[in-house]
Protein backbone atom coordinates (compact mmCIF):
# COMPACT_ATOMS: atom_id res chain seq x y z
CA UNK A 1 0.00 0.00 0.00
CA UNK A 2 2.87 1.90 1.14
CA UNK A 3 4.15 2.31 -2.60
CA UNK A 4 0.99 2.94 -4.18
CA UNK A 5 0.57 6.19 -2.16
CA UNK A 6 2.73 8.17 -4.68
CA UNK A 7 2.46 11.65 -5.71
CA UNK A 8 1.00 14.17 -4.15
CA UNK A 9 -1.69 15.47 -7.44
CA UNK A 10 -4.41 12.46 -7.59
CA UNK A 11 -3.01 9.71 -9.37
CA UNK A 12 -6.23 8.30 -10.77
CA UNK A 13 -6.47 11.48 -12.36
CA UNK A 14 -3.73 11.06 -14.86
CA UNK A 15 -4.40 6.88 -15.24
CA UNK A 16 -7.65 7.80 -15.85
CA UNK A 17 -6.88 10.38 -18.92
CA UNK A 18 -3.97 7.63 -20.19
CA UNK A 19 -7.16 5.27 -21.20
CA UNK A 20 -9.78 7.25 -21.71
CA UNK A 21 -11.05 10.04 -23.81
CA UNK A 22 -11.44 14.25 -22.64
CA UNK A 23 -14.67 14.93 -20.77
CA UNK A 24 -15.47 16.96 -24.12
CA UNK A 25 -15.01 13.89 -26.44
CA UNK A 26 -16.53 11.72 -24.29
CA UNK A 27 -19.92 14.10 -24.32
CA UNK A 28 -19.45 14.76 -28.09
CA UNK A 29 -19.06 10.93 -28.95
CA UNK A 30 -21.72 9.95 -26.31
CA UNK A 31 -24.19 12.65 -28.02
CA UNK A 32 -23.30 11.51 -31.72
CA UNK A 33 -24.10 7.97 -30.56
CA UNK A 34 -27.87 9.17 -29.12
CA UNK A 35 -29.10 11.31 -31.46
CA UNK A 36 -27.93 8.25 -34.51
CA UNK A 37 -30.01 5.90 -31.90
CA UNK A 38 -32.62 8.63 -31.79
CA UNK A 39 -33.06 9.59 -35.32
CA UNK A 40 -32.74 6.01 -36.61
CA UNK A 41 -34.13 3.68 -34.12
CA UNK A 42 -36.38 5.38 -31.89
CA UNK A 43 -38.33 8.20 -33.93
CA UNK A 44 -39.58 5.03 -36.40
CA UNK A 45 -40.92 3.55 -33.59
CA UNK A 46 -42.05 6.11 -31.88
CA UNK A 47 -44.55 7.26 -35.65
CA UNK A 48 -45.61 4.14 -35.62
CA UNK A 49 -47.99 4.81 -32.44
CA UNK A 50 -47.90 8.19 -33.40
CA UNK A 51 -49.69 7.26 -36.96
CA UNK A 52 -51.78 5.04 -35.38
CA UNK A 53 -53.61 7.24 -32.85
CA UNK A 54 -53.49 10.42 -35.24
CA UNK A 55 -57.92 10.09 -35.24
CA UNK A 56 -57.96 9.02 -31.91
CA UNK A 57 -58.80 5.64 -30.15
CA UNK A 58 -62.00 5.31 -31.77
CA UNK A 59 -60.60 4.97 -35.06
CA UNK A 60 -57.68 2.99 -33.67
CA UNK A 61 -59.33 0.50 -31.99
CA UNK A 62 -61.55 0.38 -35.07
CA UNK A 63 -59.08 -1.26 -37.42
CA UNK A 64 -59.02 -4.32 -35.33
CA UNK A 65 -63.07 -4.94 -35.43
CA UNK A 66 -62.76 -5.27 -39.17
CA UNK A 67 -62.79 -9.07 -40.12
CA UNK A 68 -59.85 -9.25 -41.90
CA UNK A 69 -57.33 -7.71 -39.81
CA UNK A 70 -59.21 -10.46 -37.21
CA UNK A 71 -58.42 -13.20 -39.75
CA UNK A 72 -54.76 -12.12 -39.98
CA UNK A 73 -53.69 -11.91 -36.54
CA UNK A 74 -55.60 -15.82 -36.02
CA UNK A 75 -53.40 -16.26 -39.32
CA UNK A 76 -50.29 -14.93 -37.86
CA UNK A 77 -50.61 -16.92 -34.43
CA UNK A 78 -51.52 -20.14 -36.19
CA UNK A 79 -48.50 -19.42 -38.37
CA UNK A 80 -46.20 -19.14 -35.99
CA UNK A 81 -47.46 -22.15 -32.97
CA UNK A 82 -46.88 -24.26 -35.60
CA UNK A 83 -43.61 -22.74 -37.35
CA UNK A 84 -41.94 -22.29 -33.66
CA UNK A 85 -42.39 -25.59 -32.26
CA UNK A 86 -41.05 -27.36 -34.70
CA UNK A 87 -37.97 -25.33 -35.29
CA UNK A 88 -37.16 -25.60 -31.43
CA UNK A 89 -37.20 -29.24 -31.48
CA UNK A 90 -35.02 -28.86 -34.27
CA UNK A 91 -32.44 -26.63 -32.68
CA UNK A 92 -32.49 -28.29 -29.75
CA UNK A 93 -31.95 -31.76 -31.38
CA UNK A 94 -29.32 -30.25 -34.03
CA UNK A 95 -27.60 -28.09 -31.01
CA UNK A 96 -27.39 -32.08 -28.94
CA UNK A 97 -26.29 -33.44 -31.85
CA UNK A 98 -23.17 -31.23 -32.21
CA UNK A 99 -22.15 -30.19 -29.29
CA UNK A 100 -22.24 -33.32 -27.58
CA UNK A 101 -21.02 -35.43 -30.44
CA UNK A 102 -17.56 -35.70 -32.52
CA UNK A 103 -18.04 -36.29 -36.60
CA UNK A 104 -16.79 -35.26 -39.59
CA UNK A 105 -18.28 -31.93 -41.42
CA UNK A 106 -19.33 -30.66 -38.12
CA UNK A 107 -18.43 -26.99 -39.16
CA UNK A 108 -20.00 -27.39 -43.03
CA UNK A 109 -23.17 -28.52 -40.95
CA UNK A 110 -22.84 -25.63 -38.87
CA UNK A 111 -22.76 -23.49 -41.62
CA UNK A 112 -25.65 -25.14 -43.41
CA UNK A 113 -27.86 -24.53 -40.29
CA UNK A 114 -26.70 -20.82 -40.81
CA UNK A 115 -27.63 -20.72 -44.60
CA UNK A 116 -31.36 -18.92 -44.71
CA UNK A 117 -29.65 -16.09 -42.62
CA UNK A 118 -27.64 -15.41 -45.65
CA UNK A 119 -30.74 -16.10 -48.14
CA UNK A 120 -32.89 -12.79 -49.20
CA UNK A 121 -36.44 -13.34 -47.70
CA UNK A 122 -37.45 -12.89 -51.24
CA UNK A 123 -35.36 -16.09 -52.41
CA UNK A 124 -36.93 -17.83 -49.23
CA UNK A 125 -40.06 -17.50 -50.35
CA UNK A 126 -39.31 -18.06 -54.28
CA UNK A 127 -38.05 -21.79 -53.64
CA UNK A 128 -41.24 -22.82 -52.34
CA UNK A 129 -42.66 -21.51 -54.87
CA UNK A 130 -40.19 -23.13 -57.59
CA UNK A 131 -40.94 -26.07 -55.69
CA UNK A 132 -44.64 -26.57 -55.49
CA UNK A 133 -45.90 -24.55 -58.51
CA UNK A 134 -47.82 -25.70 -61.09
CA UNK A 135 -45.21 -26.09 -63.38
CA UNK A 136 -42.83 -27.87 -61.07
CA UNK A 137 -42.58 -31.39 -60.82
CA UNK A 138 -44.56 -31.55 -57.64
CA UNK A 139 -47.53 -29.41 -58.41
CA UNK A 140 -49.52 -31.01 -61.04
CA UNK A 141 -49.58 -34.59 -58.44
CA UNK A 142 -50.10 -32.39 -55.10
CA UNK A 143 -52.95 -30.48 -57.10
CA UNK A 144 -54.51 -34.18 -58.53
CA UNK A 145 -54.78 -34.92 -54.40
CA UNK A 146 -56.36 -31.92 -53.61
CA UNK A 147 -53.49 -30.85 -51.42
CA UNK A 148 -52.90 -27.04 -51.65
CA UNK A 149 -49.72 -25.55 -50.49
CA UNK A 150 -48.68 -22.51 -52.28
CA UNK A 151 -50.82 -19.35 -51.92
CA UNK A 152 -52.22 -21.48 -48.44
CA UNK A 153 -51.63 -21.77 -45.04
CA UNK A 154 -49.11 -24.76 -45.80
CA UNK A 155 -46.72 -22.77 -47.62
CA UNK A 156 -46.70 -19.70 -45.36
CA UNK A 157 -45.79 -22.24 -42.88
CA UNK A 158 -42.94 -23.50 -44.64
CA UNK A 159 -41.79 -20.19 -45.60
CA UNK A 160 -41.74 -18.67 -42.18
CA UNK A 161 -40.17 -21.95 -41.17
CA UNK A 162 -37.10 -21.57 -43.77
CA UNK A 163 -36.43 -17.89 -42.51
CA UNK A 164 -36.35 -18.54 -38.67
CA UNK A 165 -34.79 -22.14 -39.25
CA UNK A 166 -31.42 -21.22 -37.28
CA UNK A 167 -32.70 -19.01 -34.62
CA UNK A 168 -32.93 -21.88 -31.99
CA UNK A 169 -29.81 -23.78 -33.11
CA UNK A 170 -27.80 -21.20 -33.18
CA UNK A 171 -28.18 -19.94 -29.50
CA UNK A 172 -27.75 -23.36 -28.43
CA UNK A 173 -24.88 -24.12 -30.30
CA UNK A 174 -22.16 -22.76 -28.57
CA UNK A 175 -23.74 -22.59 -25.03
CA UNK A 176 -23.98 -26.76 -25.15
CA UNK A 177 -20.48 -26.50 -26.28
CA UNK A 178 -19.43 -24.96 -23.78
CA UNK A 179 -21.20 -26.66 -21.29
CA UNK A 180 -19.22 -30.03 -22.65
CA UNK A 181 -20.23 -33.41 -21.93
CA UNK A 182 -19.21 -33.81 -18.53
CA UNK A 183 -22.95 -33.34 -16.84
CA UNK A 184 -24.10 -36.11 -19.28
CA UNK A 185 -21.47 -38.36 -18.59
CA UNK A 186 -21.93 -38.23 -15.02
CA UNK A 187 -25.70 -39.10 -15.70
CA UNK A 188 -25.27 -41.82 -18.01
CA UNK A 189 -22.38 -43.48 -15.86
CA UNK A 190 -24.99 -43.00 -12.66
CA UNK A 191 -27.86 -45.30 -14.86
CA UNK A 192 -30.02 -42.72 -15.87
CA UNK A 193 -30.91 -43.47 -20.19
CA UNK A 194 -30.61 -40.98 -22.97
CA UNK A 195 -33.84 -39.74 -22.91
CA UNK A 196 -33.80 -39.04 -18.73
CA UNK A 197 -29.90 -37.64 -19.04
CA UNK A 198 -31.44 -34.95 -21.76
CA UNK A 199 -34.69 -34.68 -19.89
CA UNK A 200 -32.90 -33.64 -16.23
CA UNK A 201 -29.61 -32.78 -16.99
CA UNK A 202 -29.30 -31.35 -20.52
CA UNK A 203 -32.32 -29.22 -20.49
CA UNK A 204 -32.07 -27.91 -17.40
CA UNK A 205 -28.48 -26.25 -18.43
CA UNK A 206 -30.14 -25.07 -21.31
CA UNK A 207 -32.90 -23.84 -20.69
CA UNK A 208 -32.22 -20.03 -20.50
CA UNK A 209 -30.66 -19.89 -23.49
CA UNK A 210 -33.57 -22.11 -25.15
CA UNK A 211 -36.10 -19.25 -23.89
CA UNK A 212 -33.99 -16.58 -25.77
CA UNK A 213 -33.41 -18.61 -28.93
CA UNK A 214 -37.57 -19.50 -29.10
CA UNK A 215 -38.12 -15.49 -28.00
CA UNK A 216 -36.05 -14.27 -31.33
CA UNK A 217 -37.63 -17.29 -33.23
CA UNK A 218 -41.39 -16.29 -31.94
CA UNK A 219 -40.60 -12.08 -32.95
CA UNK A 220 -38.80 -13.37 -36.91
CA UNK A 221 -41.93 -15.75 -37.54
CA UNK A 222 -44.73 -13.19 -36.71
CA UNK A 223 -43.26 -10.32 -38.11
CA UNK A 224 -41.42 -11.88 -41.73
CA UNK A 225 -42.58 -10.46 -44.67
CA UNK A 226 -40.90 -11.25 -47.88
CA UNK A 227 -40.37 -14.65 -47.77
CA UNK A 228 -44.52 -15.09 -47.05
CA UNK A 229 -45.61 -11.97 -49.51
CA UNK A 230 -44.32 -14.33 -52.09
CA UNK A 231 -46.08 -17.64 -51.19
CA UNK A 232 -49.28 -16.25 -49.68
CA UNK A 233 -51.23 -15.02 -52.86
CA UNK A 234 -52.27 -12.23 -50.42
CA UNK A 235 -55.91 -13.22 -50.46
CA UNK A 236 -57.78 -10.91 -47.91
CA UNK A 237 -59.08 -13.39 -45.01
CA UNK A 238 -57.50 -16.51 -46.05
CA UNK A 239 -54.05 -15.91 -46.59
CA UNK A 240 -52.60 -12.52 -45.33
CA UNK A 241 -50.95 -12.54 -42.08
CA UNK A 242 -50.42 -9.11 -39.79
CA UNK A 243 -47.56 -8.17 -41.39
CA UNK A 244 -49.16 -8.61 -45.19
CA UNK A 245 -52.54 -6.91 -43.78
CA UNK A 246 -50.41 -3.85 -42.94
CA UNK A 247 -49.08 -3.57 -46.42
CA UNK A 248 -52.68 -3.61 -48.16
CA UNK A 249 -53.94 -1.42 -45.48
CA UNK A 250 -51.49 1.01 -46.05
CA UNK A 251 -51.00 0.87 -50.20
CA UNK A 252 -54.86 1.24 -50.11
CA UNK A 253 -54.29 4.98 -48.00
CA UNK A 254 -55.57 3.30 -45.41
CA UNK A 255 -52.99 4.35 -43.12
CA UNK A 256 -54.43 4.81 -39.60
CA UNK A 257 -55.47 1.27 -40.11
CA UNK A 258 -52.18 0.25 -41.73
CA UNK A 259 -50.21 2.03 -38.37
CA UNK A 260 -52.93 -0.18 -36.01
CA UNK A 261 -52.23 -3.68 -37.04
CA UNK A 262 -48.46 -2.50 -37.40
CA UNK A 263 -48.66 -1.13 -33.65
CA UNK A 264 -49.31 -4.24 -32.14
CA UNK A 265 -46.74 -5.92 -34.19
CA UNK A 266 -44.33 -2.74 -32.64
CA UNK A 267 -45.34 -3.54 -29.09
CA UNK A 268 -44.45 -7.57 -29.81
CA UNK A 269 -41.29 -6.22 -30.46
CA UNK A 270 -40.53 -4.00 -27.18
CA UNK A 271 -42.32 -7.48 -25.58
CA UNK A 272 -39.40 -9.24 -27.00
CA UNK A 273 -36.58 -6.28 -26.38
CA UNK A 274 -37.68 -5.88 -22.89
CA UNK A 275 -37.97 -10.20 -22.38
CA UNK A 276 -34.70 -10.89 -23.70
CA UNK A 277 -32.90 -7.83 -21.62
CA UNK A 278 -34.23 -9.21 -18.37
CA UNK A 279 -32.61 -12.69 -19.89
CA UNK A 280 -29.61 -11.37 -20.37
CA UNK A 281 -29.27 -9.37 -17.38
CA UNK A 282 -30.58 -12.00 -15.18
CA UNK A 283 -28.83 -14.79 -16.75
CA UNK A 284 -25.97 -13.14 -18.33
CA UNK A 285 -23.44 -15.29 -17.47
CA UNK A 286 -25.22 -18.61 -18.52
CA UNK A 287 -26.01 -16.81 -22.28
CA UNK A 288 -22.30 -15.69 -22.28
CA UNK A 289 -21.39 -18.23 -24.85
CA UNK A 290 -24.32 -17.02 -26.97
CA UNK A 291 -23.46 -14.80 -30.26
CA UNK A 292 -24.87 -12.52 -31.97
CA UNK A 293 -27.39 -12.99 -35.24
CA UNK B 1 -30.59 -41.03 -34.66
CA UNK B 2 -30.40 -36.96 -33.07
CA UNK B 3 -28.13 -36.15 -36.61
CA UNK B 4 -30.13 -38.26 -38.40
CA UNK B 5 -33.20 -35.96 -37.44
CA UNK B 6 -31.17 -32.94 -38.10
CA UNK B 7 -29.75 -33.70 -41.12
CA UNK B 8 -33.21 -34.79 -42.64
CA UNK B 9 -35.07 -31.49 -41.52
CA UNK B 10 -32.34 -29.81 -42.42
CA UNK B 11 -32.62 -31.41 -45.64
CA UNK B 12 -36.65 -31.14 -46.12
CA UNK B 13 -36.64 -27.48 -45.09
CA UNK B 14 -33.41 -25.73 -46.43
CA UNK B 15 -31.59 -28.03 -48.73
CA UNK B 16 -33.68 -29.49 -50.88
CA UNK B 17 -36.02 -26.21 -51.75
CA UNK B 18 -32.53 -24.66 -52.09
CA UNK B 19 -31.00 -27.46 -54.63
CA UNK B 20 -34.60 -26.68 -56.76
CA UNK B 21 -33.58 -23.44 -57.32
CA UNK B 22 -30.56 -23.97 -58.81
CA UNK B 23 -31.17 -26.94 -60.85
CA UNK B 24 -34.26 -24.41 -62.24
CA UNK B 25 -31.50 -22.22 -62.92
CA UNK B 26 -29.48 -24.63 -64.59
CA UNK B 27 -32.04 -25.35 -66.51
CA UNK B 28 -32.07 -22.25 -67.87
CA UNK B 29 -29.01 -23.14 -70.21
CA UNK B 30 -25.94 -19.98 -70.35
CA UNK B 31 -27.13 -18.37 -72.73
CA UNK B 32 -31.19 -18.27 -71.30
CA UNK B 33 -29.08 -17.08 -67.94
CA UNK B 34 -27.06 -14.81 -69.45
CA UNK B 35 -30.18 -12.71 -71.47
CA UNK B 36 -31.71 -12.30 -68.22
CA UNK B 37 -28.23 -11.50 -65.92
CA UNK B 38 -27.91 -8.93 -68.86
CA UNK B 39 -31.10 -7.66 -69.06
CA UNK B 40 -30.34 -3.73 -68.68
CA UNK B 41 -33.41 -3.63 -65.99
CA UNK B 42 -31.39 -6.45 -63.76
CA UNK B 43 -28.61 -4.73 -64.03
CA UNK B 44 -29.43 -1.48 -62.91
CA UNK B 45 -31.71 -3.49 -59.88
CA UNK B 46 -28.64 -5.10 -59.04
CA UNK B 47 -26.40 -2.00 -59.04
CA UNK B 48 -29.29 0.09 -56.75
CA UNK B 49 -29.45 -3.25 -54.68
CA UNK B 50 -25.14 -3.49 -54.42
CA UNK B 51 -24.79 0.40 -54.05
CA UNK B 52 -26.96 1.66 -51.45
CA UNK B 53 -25.99 -1.30 -49.55
CA UNK B 54 -22.99 -0.85 -49.65
CA UNK B 55 -23.18 2.95 -48.64
CA UNK B 56 -25.90 2.09 -45.97
CA UNK B 57 -22.98 -0.26 -44.64
CA UNK B 58 -20.18 2.13 -44.67
CA UNK B 59 -22.42 4.22 -42.32
CA UNK B 60 -23.56 1.42 -40.30
CA UNK B 61 -19.55 0.79 -39.76
CA UNK B 62 -18.54 4.23 -38.80
CA UNK B 63 -21.82 5.05 -36.39
CA UNK B 64 -21.87 1.43 -35.24
CA UNK B 65 -17.87 1.82 -33.86
CA UNK B 66 -19.69 5.16 -31.82
CA UNK B 67 -22.10 3.86 -30.56
CA UNK B 68 -20.33 0.24 -29.60
CA UNK B 69 -17.51 2.43 -27.90
CA UNK B 70 -19.96 4.55 -26.01
CA UNK B 71 -21.94 1.76 -24.76
CA UNK B 72 -18.42 -0.52 -23.48
CA UNK B 73 -16.23 2.57 -22.43
CA UNK B 74 -18.81 5.34 -21.18
CA UNK B 75 -21.45 5.36 -17.89
CA UNK B 76 -24.43 7.15 -18.27
CA UNK B 77 -28.20 7.27 -17.19
CA UNK B 78 -30.14 5.03 -19.27
CA UNK B 79 -27.04 2.70 -20.91
CA UNK B 80 -28.62 -0.66 -20.54
CA UNK B 81 -32.06 0.58 -22.20
CA UNK B 82 -29.99 2.18 -24.53
CA UNK B 83 -28.15 -0.80 -25.32
CA UNK B 84 -31.31 -2.94 -25.58
CA UNK B 85 -32.83 -0.62 -28.27
CA UNK B 86 -29.61 -1.49 -30.25
CA UNK B 87 -31.41 -4.67 -31.46
CA UNK B 88 -34.56 -2.74 -32.67
CA UNK B 89 -34.03 -3.68 -35.96
CA UNK B 90 -33.71 -7.51 -34.93
CA UNK B 91 -37.71 -7.50 -33.36
CA UNK B 92 -39.23 -5.13 -35.22
CA UNK B 93 -40.99 -6.67 -38.55
CA UNK B 94 -39.27 -5.29 -41.67
CA UNK B 95 -42.91 -3.81 -43.12
CA UNK B 96 -43.28 -2.04 -40.03
CA UNK B 97 -40.25 -0.30 -40.24
CA UNK B 98 -40.71 0.33 -44.06
CA UNK B 99 -43.97 2.05 -43.45
CA UNK B 100 -42.80 4.19 -40.47
CA UNK B 101 -39.35 5.19 -41.83
CA UNK B 102 -41.85 6.39 -45.19
CA UNK B 103 -44.40 8.38 -43.00
CA UNK B 104 -40.89 10.01 -41.46
CA UNK B 105 -39.42 11.13 -45.04
CA UNK B 106 -42.34 11.41 -46.57
CA UNK B 107 -42.71 15.42 -47.88
CA UNK B 108 -45.01 16.03 -45.03
CA UNK B 109 -43.23 13.78 -42.97
CA UNK B 110 -41.74 15.13 -39.50
CA UNK B 111 -38.32 14.91 -41.11
CA UNK B 112 -39.27 14.72 -45.00
CA UNK B 113 -40.47 18.35 -43.87
CA UNK B 114 -37.79 19.88 -43.16
CA UNK B 115 -35.42 18.15 -45.69
CA UNK B 116 -37.92 19.18 -48.79
CA UNK B 117 -37.61 23.06 -47.58
CA UNK B 118 -34.18 22.33 -48.28
CA UNK B 119 -34.85 20.53 -51.85
CA UNK B 120 -33.83 17.23 -50.52
CA UNK B 121 -36.30 14.02 -51.36
CA UNK B 122 -35.56 11.11 -49.33
CA UNK B 123 -38.83 9.18 -49.98
CA UNK B 124 -39.43 7.37 -53.17
CA UNK B 125 -35.71 7.62 -54.12
CA UNK B 126 -32.24 5.93 -53.85
CA UNK B 127 -31.44 7.77 -50.69
CA UNK B 128 -34.89 6.50 -49.06
CA UNK B 129 -33.60 2.84 -49.88
CA UNK B 130 -30.23 3.73 -47.87
CA UNK B 131 -32.08 4.25 -45.21
CA UNK B 132 -34.24 1.85 -44.38
CA UNK B 133 -30.92 0.13 -45.15
CA UNK B 134 -29.14 2.00 -42.39
CA UNK B 135 -32.06 0.84 -40.24
CA UNK B 136 -31.78 -2.93 -40.38
CA UNK B 137 -27.97 -2.96 -40.68
CA UNK B 138 -26.93 -1.14 -37.58
CA UNK B 139 -27.11 -4.09 -34.79
CA UNK B 140 -25.17 -6.63 -37.16
CA UNK B 141 -22.12 -3.70 -36.86
CA UNK B 142 -22.72 -2.66 -33.13
CA UNK B 143 -23.10 -6.76 -32.04
CA UNK B 144 -20.20 -8.05 -33.84
CA UNK B 145 -17.69 -5.08 -32.62
CA UNK B 146 -19.11 -4.70 -29.17
CA UNK B 147 -18.09 -8.29 -27.57
CA UNK B 148 -14.45 -7.49 -28.87
CA UNK B 149 -14.13 -4.41 -27.16
CA UNK B 150 -15.29 -5.60 -24.41
CA UNK B 151 -12.16 -7.92 -24.43
CA UNK B 152 -9.84 -5.33 -25.14
CA UNK B 153 -7.27 -5.36 -21.92
CA UNK B 154 -6.66 -2.17 -20.35
CA UNK B 155 -3.00 -2.85 -19.76
CA UNK B 156 -2.52 -2.44 -24.10
CA UNK B 157 -3.60 1.11 -23.46
CA UNK B 158 -1.59 1.84 -20.82
CA UNK B 159 1.39 0.33 -22.23
CA UNK B 160 0.75 2.85 -25.07
CA UNK B 161 0.15 5.66 -23.15
CA UNK B 162 3.42 5.25 -20.83
CA UNK B 163 5.05 4.92 -24.59
CA UNK B 164 4.34 8.30 -24.80
CA UNK B 165 0.95 7.73 -27.26
CA UNK B 166 -1.34 10.09 -26.95
CA UNK B 167 -5.59 9.20 -26.76
CA UNK B 168 -6.12 9.75 -30.61
CA UNK B 169 -2.67 7.78 -31.58
CA UNK B 170 -3.72 4.99 -29.21
CA UNK B 171 -7.06 4.53 -30.53
CA UNK B 172 -6.10 5.09 -34.50
CA UNK B 173 -2.82 3.09 -34.03
CA UNK B 174 -3.24 0.73 -31.00
CA UNK B 175 -7.48 -0.03 -30.54
CA UNK B 176 -8.65 -0.09 -34.00
CA UNK B 177 -6.23 -2.16 -35.87
CA UNK B 178 -7.09 -4.99 -33.13
CA UNK B 179 -10.95 -4.09 -34.06
CA UNK B 180 -10.75 -4.72 -37.92
CA UNK B 181 -11.51 -8.07 -38.57
CA UNK B 182 -14.55 -7.84 -36.21
CA UNK B 183 -15.44 -4.32 -37.65
CA UNK B 184 -14.53 -6.14 -41.56
CA UNK B 185 -17.30 -8.67 -40.31
CA UNK B 186 -20.06 -7.18 -39.06
CA UNK B 187 -19.52 -4.68 -42.35
CA UNK B 188 -20.17 -7.91 -44.23
CA UNK B 189 -22.89 -9.01 -42.01
CA UNK B 190 -24.85 -5.87 -42.61
CA UNK B 191 -23.70 -5.84 -46.50
CA UNK B 192 -24.91 -8.95 -46.92
CA UNK B 193 -28.30 -8.15 -45.14
CA UNK B 194 -28.84 -5.15 -46.92
CA UNK B 195 -28.79 -7.05 -50.40
CA UNK B 196 -31.51 -9.24 -49.75
CA UNK B 197 -33.66 -6.83 -47.71
CA UNK B 198 -37.11 -6.67 -49.15
CA UNK B 199 -39.97 -5.40 -46.49
CA UNK B 200 -38.81 -2.11 -44.73
CA UNK B 201 -37.26 -0.95 -48.11
CA UNK B 202 -40.28 -1.47 -50.86
CA UNK B 203 -42.71 1.15 -49.20
CA UNK B 204 -40.24 4.12 -48.85
CA UNK B 205 -38.25 3.10 -52.24
CA UNK B 206 -41.02 4.23 -54.73
CA UNK B 207 -40.28 1.30 -56.60
CA UNK B 208 -39.59 3.61 -59.77
CA UNK B 209 -38.03 1.13 -62.85
CA UNK B 210 -34.19 2.03 -63.57
CA UNK B 211 -34.27 4.05 -60.71
CA UNK B 212 -35.28 3.13 -57.33
CA UNK B 213 -36.27 -0.79 -57.59
CA UNK B 214 -34.32 -2.96 -55.85
CA UNK B 215 -33.12 -6.60 -56.80
CA UNK B 216 -35.46 -8.44 -54.67
CA UNK B 217 -38.21 -6.94 -55.98
CA UNK B 218 -38.11 -7.50 -59.18
CA UNK B 219 -37.71 -10.60 -58.21
CA UNK B 220 -41.54 -10.72 -56.85
CA UNK B 221 -42.05 -8.61 -60.01
CA UNK B 222 -40.93 -11.74 -62.27
CA UNK B 223 -43.23 -13.61 -59.99
CA UNK B 224 -46.00 -12.00 -60.66
CA UNK B 225 -45.96 -12.22 -64.20
CA UNK B 226 -45.39 -15.88 -63.55
CA UNK B 227 -41.97 -15.49 -65.35
CA UNK B 228 -39.90 -17.97 -63.43
CA UNK B 229 -37.02 -18.41 -65.13
CA UNK B 230 -36.64 -14.44 -64.69
CA UNK B 231 -37.21 -14.76 -60.88
CA UNK B 232 -34.93 -17.80 -60.94
CA UNK B 233 -31.93 -15.92 -62.85
CA UNK B 234 -31.71 -12.59 -60.32
CA UNK B 235 -32.05 -14.80 -57.21
CA UNK B 236 -29.49 -17.44 -58.38
CA UNK B 237 -27.07 -13.84 -58.94
CA UNK B 238 -28.04 -12.60 -55.63
CA UNK B 239 -26.80 -16.04 -53.95
CA UNK B 240 -23.77 -16.42 -55.80
CA UNK B 241 -22.72 -13.09 -54.34
CA UNK B 242 -24.30 -13.52 -51.14
CA UNK B 243 -22.67 -17.20 -50.75
CA UNK B 244 -19.19 -15.17 -52.16
CA UNK B 245 -19.79 -12.55 -48.98
CA UNK B 246 -19.71 -15.60 -46.68
CA UNK B 247 -16.98 -17.51 -47.94
CA UNK B 248 -15.30 -14.14 -47.60
CA UNK B 249 -15.97 -13.54 -43.72
CA UNK B 250 -15.20 -16.84 -42.95
CA UNK B 251 -11.80 -16.22 -44.46
CA UNK B 252 -11.70 -12.73 -42.82
CA UNK B 253 -12.55 -15.12 -38.97
CA UNK B 254 -10.11 -17.40 -39.82
CA UNK B 255 -6.99 -14.86 -40.97
CA UNK B 256 -8.42 -12.69 -37.31
CA UNK B 257 -7.93 -16.12 -35.20
CA UNK B 258 -4.65 -16.72 -37.11
CA UNK B 259 -3.21 -12.84 -36.15
CA UNK B 260 -5.47 -11.87 -33.12
CA UNK B 261 -5.62 -15.63 -31.06
CA UNK B 262 -9.13 -14.95 -31.37
CA UNK B 263 -12.33 -15.09 -33.89
CA UNK B 264 -14.64 -12.12 -34.60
Amino acid sequence: MALESGPVTDPTATARHATTERRTARFVLTGIALAFLALFLVLPLVSVFVEAFRKGPTEYLAAFSEPDAQAAIRLTLLVASIAVPLNVVFGVVAAWAIAKFEFKGKAFLTTLIDLPFSVSPVISGLVYVLLFSSQSALGPWLKSQGIEILFAVPGIVLATMFVTFPFVARELIPLMQEQGTTDEEAALSLGANGWQTFWHVTLPNIKWGLLYGVLLCNARAMGEFGAVSVVSGHIRGLTNTMPLHVEILYNEYNFVAAFAVASLLALLALVTLVLKTLLELRYGAELRAVGGH
Amino acid sequence: MALGFTLAYLALIVLIPLTGLVLRSASLGFPGFWHVATDPRTVNALKISFGTSLIAAVINVIFGIIVAWVLVRYRFPGRRIVDAIVDLPFALPTAVAGIALTALYSKNGWIGRWLDLIGIKVAFTPIGITIALIFIGLPFVVRTVQPVMEEIRKEVEEAAATLGANRFQTITRVLLPGLQPAILTGFALAFARAVGEYGSVIFIAGNLPYVSEIAPLLIVIRLEEFDYAGATAIATIMLLISFFMLFVINLIQAWSRRRYGYGA
